[in-house]
């Protein structure tokens, strides 16, 4: 018989999942941000709903930091930077959409594989949870992976983070530490990375990685 | 093997500082803590870089004045927060190197602002960043909670992250952000092992604080779930092992040293690796305890071994000095986790004082670097040469310590090595020519571009060094004096640390 | 002939015809709903079928170098799709003919009406109607295997794949809110926007060579024979909402024995949710643009992927 308080976790997460792939597909900025604050929405919806089915008032706090820095400050942020920056017309040719979109298969094979056979002790609902937050962390390195620009890179890793947060909430009664560090290194990465993408432009007038390319390391050519 | 004096009188030094303690509103375990918070809002607040150097000085020297007096006092937990023998040395150990190298920073800033290479506003951030950064390490060291570590390890990585970029040249900028994304990626799959402990060690302690403790997790280690234990220890090892600089996780460990200011490098390769093998470590632990999960001493001895023999070709062909001790810092990661890979009390032992001896060796490398490469102008090692007839004081801090850290007697990492490989060789001979072979590799290396850079024509402009020798020669005589004898406390010390390691 | 199987051969007559009836009028609610979102007034609601009836009524123009498959292609595509319509569970389930319900069956009834339309669209050798015919291959191509998949992902949660059975046991409730299930409409909604020509895939009210998928296909036919296919094409569309509506909302459907009561109520939920349906379709049209004929593999794709997730979902777990 189902339980209907698992199903529509299992349901928000598997959103989140599906936002995951979305995002690997994009290739313009603009709808880049816009998927991903869905994704922090349908984050900070998953979060709500495990406050409720465990009981837990001060996962409240995680799900409305979810919802507002990431789901609302941090696109609107990011749409001002790329405007001002003025990339937002740059299509970005997504490295081999139907590969990447394998390999994104098969990650998510991976993880659920991994997770869910092992620690017959726990309970299935959290390992479950557990398997899509671990699909969800794969998919966003997949997504940094396959980008070249700076800032589709750091959307990356905010997707990333949001498989972590979902992961953290499905533990159950993890204490509230952990959810302040998290939102805490949001807030701190998102400065960090502000920094970085202001600096990249400055020096190389793009936020083209490959242009960092011919740092890199130490060159055959040099003597 | 070692001999010991007789144990000097300390109990009347152990009064003395209690005394001091106790007169004080915050007891040492706080100031540790508190001393980094305060100094960093107020190095951030404050414009002159002149007295901001000394504000950061002052603050590292009382920090490190608050961990050598955690030695003396009793040991303390609580479920944030703890103090055992483990952490006691390690905390000791970095908040020394911190104040030794802020005295450095002190001396080393000054060039670098005449050479128009950071402007005073960068400074400001620096200080306040340094600061930031020994805070962090001494969350991450006395946490209890592994949530804490993790977020300690966190705030330290982003503030060198944002140090090492400090000087924004093109090569600075890809070198920090190339750190930033791997060392990110790093603490997140880092994150998700945490939680998986944390769903492990639940099942048998109850929700809330103490099932993320360490003390609480060792004590019931054998009763948690092996395969979740072994499946969040992988990921614990590619997590943090990107920050200890186990190859094949190392990409960002070069370039990280090579474009950050010196005290940086210093740092990075004497502190920061330290914390994050610490991390690890202490997880090695929990998972020796259960007898039915994956073997972590055997991972860990695979993972040393490749480090140590792949830095120690990388070696040969390094053509910048800093990129060139970069990868030394490689090479003794990888002695050190191949030590508490083998485990038992002799390996543990040679492991504990490698750590020590290499981290205070190599600050002190990266100081000499540190001055060479402001009297040379340059980091390349084809340009730097005849260092002996230009700078013979120089020079001679530059050949000992390079002659310690490619493990020559009487220093401090032969003794180490000595007994790493003897151990080893008493139990896995084959490991131990390995082990042998990976060291000589290395030491050939070492030596080449010793000479290359001590004698021959003196190149570059002449002009005198600036900043001070004082903590290059003070490393390197305490890491001569370890090598010739161990204080018996240290001993005794060192040896309960080996055996809790298991 | 007993009264019992009157009543059975009624019931299925009625769906049959209901949804041959219902047909036109979905298109025109769809069509009068993205006018006024278009602040147009648009045409009147049973503007389609005035325009099948005109279109009776008028003479069909042939090239004269028209096969018989050119001539015959209508009532084919025509026939399949209503056949495949009229099996789908509307108002009720376990109706006279739902033994051959099978949703593969269906699935293949659908590809032969593509097949041959796609042949007689190269028939006549005008250049429009190969371009038709290539991409609506490329698009079928796409979107069969994420539509197998789908097919895949339900039968395998009801054990099934007869369409009766599938409604019947989604009824129950037991099955409950399952991700797979989730992913399989999100991949059942992308397949049918593409099966069904509709924006983002292809604009059904343009002729302009750059866009045109399906009429570029169907540009030569004239009279009883364009009025055949489009008759198809809204069965189609229809079809499609019947299968959402029963595969995935099948509530209001009359289980057990068909009473006027239970009757009744099932026509009611059906056409609520055929309307809601057609309304939301609009809707998400107006509010994309058509993408570029290259990006069809990334929208087919990322269906596939859904669905290909869905299969795995059940394979690996039984309560996902």
């Amino acid at each position: 018989m189902h339980n209907i308080n698992f199903d529509v976790a299992h349901l928000l997460a598997g959103s989140i999942l599906a936002l995951s792939f979305v995002l690997l597909y994009q290739h313009r900025i603009t709808s880049m941000l816009n998927v991903f604050a869905l994704q922090a929405i349908a984050l900070s919806l998953s979060v709500a709903w495990q406050a409720y089915i465990q009981e837990a008032p001060h996962l409240l706090v995680t799900a409305g930091i979810a919802l507002a820095v990431k789901g609302i400050v941090i696109p609107t942020a990011l749409h001002r930077i790329v405007r001002r920056l003025g990339i937002h017309r740059q299509i970005e040719e997504v490295i081999g959409a139907g590969p990447t979109m394998l390999t994104g298969l098969g990650l998510v094979a991976l993880s659920i594989l991994l997770v869910l056979p092992a620690g017959q002790t726990v309970s299935l609902l959290a390992r479950e949870d557990l398997a899509f937050a671990l699909a969800v962390i794969l998919l966003g390195l997949l997504t940094m992976i396959t980008r070249h620009n700076a800032v589709t890179q750091i959307i990356g890793f905010m997707s990333l983070e949001n498989g972590l947060v979902l992961a953290a909430t499905g533990a159950k009664g993890m204490p509230l530490v952990v959810e302040i560090s998290v939102a805490f290194s949001v807030l701190i990465a998102f400065s960090v990375f502000g920094i970085f993408v202001f600096r990249i432009r400055e020096r190389f007038d793009t936020v083209d990685i490959g242009a960092l390319d011919q740092f890199r390391g130490e060159r055959r050519d040099q003597t | 093997m070692i001999p010991s004096l007789p144990s000097v009188d300390i109990s009347s030094i152990i009064a003395s500082i209690a005394a001091f303690w106790s007169q004080l509103p915050v007891t040492p375990l706080q100031a540790v803590l508190l001393v980094p918070a305060v100094a960093v809002v107020l190095l951030a607040l404050i414009p002159g870089y002149r007295f901001g150097a000394f504000l950061n000085v002052l603050a590292s020297g009382l920090t490190f004045f608050a961990g050598a007096s955690l030695l003396f006092n009793p040991r303390y937990r609580t479920d944030i927060l703890i103090v055992d023998d483990f952490n006691v040395y390690l905390v000791t150990l970095t908040t020394f190197v911190a104040f030794t190298t802020s005295i450095f920073s002190a001396s080393y800033i000054g060039h670098e602002l005449e050479t128009g290479r950071l402007t005073p506003r960068f400074l400001r951030y620096y200080h306040a960043l340094y600061q930031a950064m020994i805070g962090a390490m001494n969350v991450a060291l006395v946490a209890n909670n592994v949530g804490l570590l993790w977020v300690g390890l966190e705030v330290a990585t982003l503030t060198t992250v944002m140090m090492v970029g400090i000087y924004r040249t093109p090569e600075a900028i890809e070198a920090a952000w190339k750190y930033f994304i791997l060392g990110s990626v790093g603490i997140a799959l880092a994150f998700f092992g945490t939680i998986l402990v944390y769903l492990v060690a639940q099942e048998v302690l109850g929700e809330g604080l103490q099932a993320m403790a360490w003390d609480t997790m060792l004590k019931s280690a054998a009763r948690f779930d092996p395969k979740l234990l072994s499946l969040a220890f992988v990921f614990l090892l590619v997590g943090y092992g990107t920050k200890v600089g186990l190859a094949p996780f190392h990409a960002w460990l070069p370039d990280a040293h090579a474009e950050g200011p010196t005290p940086i490098s210093a740092v990075l390769s004497g502190l920061l690796l330290n914390v994050a093998l610490y991390a690890l470590l202490r997880f090695k632990m929990i998972l020796a305890a259960n007898a039915a999960t994956i073997n972590a001493g055997l991972v860990l001895i695979v993972l040393g071994l490749v480090s140590l023999i792949f830095a120690g070709f990388m070696l040969y062909r390094r053509r910048d000095i800093k990129r060139l001790f970069a990868y030394s810092s490689i090479e003794h990661m990888g002695i050190i986790t191949f030590a508490f890979g083998m485990g038992g009390a002799l390996a543990n032992f040679a492991g504990l004082l490698h750590m020590t001896m290499h981290s205070l060796t190599k600050s002190a490398i990266f100081f000499a670097v540190g001055h060479i490469a402001q009297v040379k102008g340059t980091q390349r090692i084809t340009e730097i040469s005849g260092l002996s007839s230009s700078h013979p004081v120089l020079a001679v801090g530059l050949a000992l310590g390079v002659i310690a850290i490619a493990g020559m007697p009487p220093f401090g990492l032969f003794t180490s090595e000595f007994m790493l490989v003897s151990s080893t060789f008493a139990r896995q001979p084959l490991l131990a020519v390995a082990l042998v072979f990976g060291l000589i590799v290395a030491f050939g290396a070492l030596i080449l571009r010793l000479q290359d850079v001590l004698f021959g024509e003196a190149s570059g402009p002449p002009g005198k060094v600036k900043a001070t020798y004082a903590p290059l020669f003070l490393h390197l005589a305490l890491v001569l004096a370890a090598g010739l004898w161990l204080p018996e406390p240290v001993v005794r010390w060192f040896r309960a640390v080996a055996a809790q390691l298991g | 002939m007993n009264l019992a199987m009157i009543w059975e051969l009624a019931a299925q007559a009625l769906q049959m015809l209901l949804v041959l009836a219902l047909a036109p009028l979905v298109l025109g609610v769809t069509r009068k709903i993205k006018a006024r979102l278009l602040r147009r007034i648009g045409p009147p609601t049973w503007q389609p079928y005035i325009d099948i009836w005109k279109l009776l009524h008028k003479e069909a123009v042939l090239a004269h170098n028209a096969s018989w498959l050119y001539r015959v292609t209508p009532y084919l595509l025509f026939a399949t799709t209503w056949v495949a319509a009229a099996l789908v569970p509307t108002y009720a389930i376990n109706l006279m003919f739902s033994w051959s319900a099978d949703l593969i069956a269906i699935v293949a009834l659908l590809a032969t009406g593509r097949f041959a339309l796609a042949l007689a669209g190269m028939d006549v050798g005008t250049a429009f109607g190969g371009i038709g015919s290539s991409r609506e291959m490329m698009i079928a191509s796409l979107a069969e295997p994420a539509m197998l998949l789908v097919v895949f992902s339900v039968a395998l949660i009801a054990g099934t794949t007869q369409l009766s059975t599938m409604a019947s046991i989604f009824i129950n409730g037991s099955v409950g809110l399952r991700v797979s299930l989730g992913l399989a409409l999100f991949a059942f909604v992308f397949v049918a926007i593409a099966e069904n020509a509709r924006i983002p895939v292809d604009n059904p009210a343009t002729h302009l060579e750059l866009t045109m998928v399906h009429e570029a296909m169907v540009l030569e036919y004239s009279g009883r024979h364009l009025a055949m296919i489009e008759a198809a094409a809204a069965l189609k569309l229809t079809l499609y909402f019947s299968l959402l509506a029963c595969l995935f909302v099948p509530f209001g459907m009359a289980t057990g024995d068909k009473n006027i009561d239970s009757v009744l109520i099932g026509l009611m939920t059906y056409l609520a949710k055929i309307l809601v349906l057609a309304v939301l379709l609009p809707i998400g049209e107006t509010s994309v643009a058509k993408m570029r004929v290259f990006r069809y593999p990334i929208f087919l794709g990322s269906a596939f992927a859904a669905a290909a997730l869905a299969v795995f979902l059940l394979f690996v777990s039984r309560s996902l």
